[in-house]
């Protein structure tokens, strides 16, 4: 059960990133940060199909975290939050298309290696 | 003014917001996370199925204020998204590993390990050579997937 819950919650914090990455490209780049262009593209966010399901999937992945956490220790999680960051750069590669060379992979092995040396 | 200049100065504003926006999440992230830690620390152990048992946890206003700093966080989250690469704000933003451990070790005392410190290092390498890319490398959004 534990395993199941570390793969939902990486499969699910990896496709929520995804699609709100994929959304907000679609709704446009907020061109300045005054509290009027953000409260604008809030709004627009409930109009965007791409984003809510982004925004419910990491509702999924942030609920089995809660149950992961109550059955399991919390370094139990790491290996999820981990391969969330190698996962994600390899989407964001081959799904939305980046430019991702190799210092990019560079940072995300490193922050992922990180991530679970904080745990140690 | 010439326009090789007008385009500097375009990538200068841009530089600028990219910025103010991964600092926005990086504090907002922490912020938020340490109030609600407080606040569920207040509430006590949740394990239930029971909606009701988690609606009790709103009545702490440390959880109230976290939820809050926490929207800000994803409103932050979304407009710098529209902004940048997700392989360039996922790196950059792990910062925020790293300052919640030293913020827990300066105003909490939590001992910090050198496996620990060792991995605050490793991320800041990290996010030091993720903010050397350019932060947006696609141009619009990705039309096969729309």
């Amino acid at each position: 059960m534990k395993w199941i819950l570390v793969g939902i919650i990486a499969i699910c914090n990896t496709l929520g990133d995804v699609l709100n990455t994929a959304g907000m490209k679609r709704q446009g780049e907020v061109e300045d940060l005054r509290p009027r262009t953000l409260l604008r593209m809030l709004a627009g966010i409930f109009r965007n199909p791409l984003v809510m399901a982004g925004l419910g999937t990491l509702a999924i992945s942030f609920f089995a975290l809660l149950s992961l956490l109550s059955i399991a220790n919390v370094s139990f999680a790491v290996p999820a939050t981990a391969s969330s960051y190698l996962l994600e750069t390899l989407l964001a590669k081959y799904v939305l298309k980046e430019d991702v060379r190799l210092r990019r992979w560079a940072a995300a092995v490193l922050v992922a290696g990180g991530v679970v040396l904080l745990q140690w | 003014m010439p326009l090789t200049y007008v385009k500097e100065i375009d990538a200068a504003a841009e530089v600028h917001k990219t910025r103010i926006l991964t600092l926005m999440v990086v504090v907002s992230n922490v912020i938020g996370n340490v109030m609600l830690s407080l606040g569920m620390h207040h509430v006590g152990r949740i394990v239930s199925a029971s909606p009701i048992d988690y609606i009790r946890a709103f009545t702490d206003p440390w959880t109230v204020a976290g939820v809050c700093i926490l929207v800000i966080w994803m409103a932050s989250d979304l407009a710098l998204l529209s902004a940048a690469d997700l392989s360039f704000v996922l790196p950059v933003t792990a910062s925020a590993y790293v300052l919640i451990a030293i913020a827990g070790h300066f105003l909490l005392h939590d001992h910090i390990s050198v496996a620990r410190w060792i991995g605050i290092v490793v991320i800041t390498f990290g996010v030091i050579l993720a903010e050397e890319t350019p932060a947006r490398t696609t141009e619009g959004p990705p039309e096969h997937l729309l």
